[in-house]
């Protein structure tokens, strides 16, 4: 292979990799390309909060070094962007939060640290929504990121998601080979179908969560965003694997996911949800999921109806079981041990200053719900319900697994992409939630979710399409949202305009 | 169920976050929003259906009691807003 310079950053994981172990260009060329993207791109997208530029440079030539004797680990030499939401050793760590001002982690996250194990290179931290809470990446400390699509013929800034907003974002404008994400309700999934990426929200446990920043604990999960379905599954092993420093980190081998990408879904029984089909649901997402459904059965899949009836309620549960671990979680931020402190009269008023001067708006709103719902007189009528409803949330999938579905085929997101300071989604808090109605059930069962680029609305946005599968069968969704991959056979690039 | 003024200052109280005056309105209408769309659970029936304790099914994994880390007091109060001999300085808060 030969590479001109200034196209490195277009190379997928998959050929960055190759063309390093084939010495075509080194890591820190590769780097230095991603280093120079970056740098002529943040201004207009604001992707990334922090840049470790000196740090990048480091690792690569440490790749470098082993690379030259044959050596070196899956990733070794492949430039990554870290969602701001993971410890990473003495760099800006904030949840892009103003409350974790200045923080820098005596310690490594366990899925940073298996990808620095595996090689790879860290060009910097990801911004975010606020301690992951957004669908907009709007309520970040550090401003809201830029989408790097525009609708056609139109000049106005678009989100790319949320929350792992810079992590769509980035990926998609090239500004990293591939990022890190979290996924709570859909902080993975739907940025990523808003940018025309991949991004898969692993079982529940296949990810340690030690060492990221707690948001919903019994939700939260890490995964990947990358440029292609392979990208998603190379970096996705990498940062499996069982950790003794997360208790409900699972101990079971970690599947290679690349070698699943090309199995094909031959035989496959493919569920499709009634009640996914929603009121009001645009027609070009109703002619995304029919076109998808037709591309797995010209592909050998068989396609069978069913009924997941506690559907519309997990968006509601969703909002009361979230709140109610966040503001416990959040319960750490006091002035004391980290971060930001504003001084008051005595402990306690300390405490209120602090809290009220360095969560933002969304964070306070949640912190003040969950401590609602779990306060004296309320446990029994919202969380505990809350948490029942679940249960029966987590039966619909499990009898539809039972029935002999493999793997469920859903939208991704309601709509396309919006504008950034959406008036009405800012008017009322309950409409932003509902960019989730598709993503956040797969979250209150614990199951993995991929999000992969099918299609585009009338103005050129991308739109995405949801694999939801079985716990743990993360390989049968890579292969079946490689033959959507291939399917769509779409270009969802972004045209550069920054 | 929705929640008064007065809710809205103990709440801010419980989570100790200043609610300031001028704020307790806005909080109100956007809680009681929340609160309204929560509000359709209550048409779903639990009658014997368990709380979900875990979402995979397996116990929390136990260690064994003893001390498997630590002696880096220096490192825990690294990043303190204010420390002292390795303490965690705070206002006064026995008199």
């Amino acid at each position: 292979m030969s590479f001109l310079l200034t196209d490195l950053t277009k190379l997928s994981l998959a050929d960055a990799r190759k063309g390093l172990t084939e010495k075509s260009f080194t890591a820190l060329e590769l780097t230095d390309a991603y280093l120079g993207a970056i740098e002529a791109a943040n201004p207009s997208l604001n992707a990334y909060v922090a840049v470790t530029a000196d740090q990048a440079r480091d690792m690569a030539r440490a790749s470098d070094a082993k690379l030259a004797q044959g050596q070196g680990g899956p990733l070794e030499g492949v430039p990554l962007g870290i969602k701001d939401l993971f410890a990473t050793k003495g760099v800006h760590t904030q949840a892009a939060s103003h409350i974790l001002d200045g923080f820098k982690p005596e310690y490594e996250s366990s899925v940073t640290a298996n990808l620095w194990r595996d090689g790879a290179v860290m060009l910097g931290k990801l911004n975010m929504d606020e301690f992951a809470m957004g669908s907009s990446n709007e309520t970040s400390y550090y401003g809201p990121v830029v989408s790097p699509f525009r609708a056609e013929g139109s000049n106005a800034n678009l989100v790319p998601g949320g929350s792992s907003g810079g992590s769509a974002a980035a990926v998609s404008a090239w500004l990293c080979a591939g990022a890190t994400a979290t996924d709570t309700g859909g902080s993975i999934r739907q940025p990523a179908a808003f940018t025309g990426t991949v991004g898969i929200k692993p079982t529940y446990g296949r990810c340690s969560r030690w060492g990221t920043v707690a948001f919903a604990s019994s939700l939260d999960q890490a995964g990947p965003i990358a440029r292609t379905v392979e990208d998603a599954a190379i970096m996705m092993t990498s940062m499996s694997g069982f950790d003794p420093k997360d208790s409900t980190s699972v101990d079971l081998p970690v599947p290679d996911f690349a070698a699943a990408v090309e199995r094909g879904v031959k035989g496959l029984t493919i569920g499709v949800p009634k009640e996914y089909r929603m009121d009001g649901m645009p027609a070009e997402i109703e002619r995304l999921w029919t076109e998808g459904l037709e591309w797995l059965k010209a592909e050998g899949a068989t396609v069978k109806g069913i009924s997941l009836p506690h559907t519309k309620y997990a968006l509601p549960a969703y909002y009361i079981v979230a709140p109610a671990e966040a503001s416990s979680n959040l319960a750490r931020y006091d002035g004391v041990k980290y971060g930001l402190r504003v001084s008051g009269k005595d402990i306690t008023d300390m405490y209120e200053l602090t809290r009220a001067a360095g969560f933002g708006r969304e964070v306070k709103r949640r912190i003040m719900i969950g401590t609602y719902v779990l306060s004296a007189g309320y446990f029994d009528a919202y969380y505990v319900k809350a948490q029942k409803v679940r249960t029966l949330i987590k039966k619909d999938f499990e009898d539809a697994f039972n029935s002999g579905v493999d793997a469920i085929l859903t939208p991704a997101t309601p709509s396309a992409a919006f504008g950034i300071g959406d008036e009405a989604l800012a008017a009322d808090p309950v409409a932003m939630y509902l960019n989730d109605v598709f993503t956040v059930t797969v979250n209150m069962a614990g199951l993995p979710g991929i999000a992969v680029p099918a299609g585009k609305d009338a103005a050129g946005l991308p739109l995405g399409l949801q694999l939801i599968g079985k716990p743990f069968d993360e390989e049968t969704l890579f292969a079946a949202a490689r033959v959507i991959e291939k399917s769509a056979g779409g270009d969802f690039a972004p045209k550069r305009w920054w | 169920m929705s929640v008064d003024a007065a809710t809205v200052k103990r709440i801010g109280r419980l989570a100790r976050i200043r609610i300031e005056e001028g704020e307790v309105a806005g909080y109100q209408d956007e809680l009681n929003a929340i609160l309204g769309f929560v509000e359709q659970l209550s048409e779903v029936d639990v009658t014997g259906v368990d709380a979900m304790t875990s979402v995979t099914p397996m116990q929390l994994r136990r260690r064994d009691d003893v001390v498997s880390d630590g002696g880096y007091a220096e490192k825990i109060v690294g990043n303190a807003p204010l420390t002292e001999d390795n303490f965690f300085m705070v206002p006064k808060v026995v008199e």
